[in-house]
């Protein structure tokens, strides 16, 4: 006798951590690119105080380092729908919503060379736990 | 540029940030459950739920957020901006609390108690790390 192999609304711990990791990685790389993009755009403030909104929506939609932020950000939506179509929303909605804060913080003084003093440290760990709190 | 500390318009679109995704989110939650079930087969009824007044502010409500969100990124750093994000929820639930009178559980005040210690941290230091100028004379023209 054959039995149905299941996959689909029982993922192995494995594939529960790969889903999560990928949400987590595609949100992040996500963040910091477009953090990265809106840093080389510069202020908006003073970019629509010159040329107004037009012109402000004009120097984000002509920033190439924006969609690809936008494509990440993106497949990070996708893949947390996968995650709650497969995956207990009390598992996936706490660990989605806190990790990002801190490796975030941890891809942001890498990549972006933001200065992550201990202040930040501390605040982005209080942060990520007191998310994880709220959402669990 | 940089601004060691926000102005109080930079101060008004972090709680732009902080207030638009978490309304949003409870707008469109608050429309899509008032809704009938929706299958995938039925596109229009998809379609018209964009239409109805809930969906209407929530979808409105998160342009508002994304837009605010993307000024805040190009003058502060993203370390800076992403408590403000999630202080979003400590003012929802303050809201569901004295407002709507809904009792919070002691995991979430410690929720709320925390990410309001973090978001006093980051607002203690500056706002941004300042970019290494090109040319130094440059740099000291924009220090004004």
């Amino acid at each position: 006798m054959i039995h149905p192999v299941q996959v689909a609304h029982d993922p192995t711990p494995w594939m529960a951590a790969g889903i999560i990791a990928s949400i987590v990685l595609c949100s992040c790389t996500g963040e910091v690119l477009m953090a990265a993009a809106m840093k080389s755009i510069g202020d908006l403030d003073v970019i629509r105080a010159h040329s107004g909104l037009k012109g402000a929506i004009r120097a984000v939609v002509t920033c190439p380092l924006f969609f690809v932020g936008l494509m990440f950000l993106t497949l990070a939506f996708f893949a947390l729908l996968f995650a709650l179509n497969h995956m207990p929303l009390s598992l996936v909605a706490p660990v989605s919503a806190s990790l990002p804060l801190v490796i975030n913080a941890v891809a942001a003084k890498f990549f972006l060379k933001e200065n992550v003093d201990h202040r930040r440290w501390v605040a982005a760990v209080l942060v990520c736990v007191g998310v994880y709190l709220m959402a669990h | 540029m940089s601004h060691p500390r926000p102005t109080p318009r930079q101060y008004l679109i972090l709680a732009l940030v902080a207030v638009c995704a978490p309304l949003g989110d409870t707008c469109l939650a608050r429309g899509m459950t008032a809704m009938p079930a929706i299958s995938m087969g039925h596109f229009g009824a998809l379609v018209a739920a964009v239409f109805t007044p809930w969906i209407v502010a929530g979808i409105a409500l998160l342009i508002c957020f994304f837009a605010s969100y993307l000024t805040a990124l190009s003058w502060a750093d993203l370390t800076y901006v992403m408590p403000a994000t999630a202080f979003g929820n400590v003012i929802v639930e303050l809201l569901a609390r004295f407002w709507l009178h809904e009792t919070i559980s002691a995991e979430r005040w410690a929720g709320v108690a925390l990410i309001t210690i973090g978001v006093g941290f980051v607002a203690h230091g500056p706002s941004s790390t300042p970019q290494p100028a090109p040319e130094p004379a440059l740099q000291e023209e924009e220090v004004r």
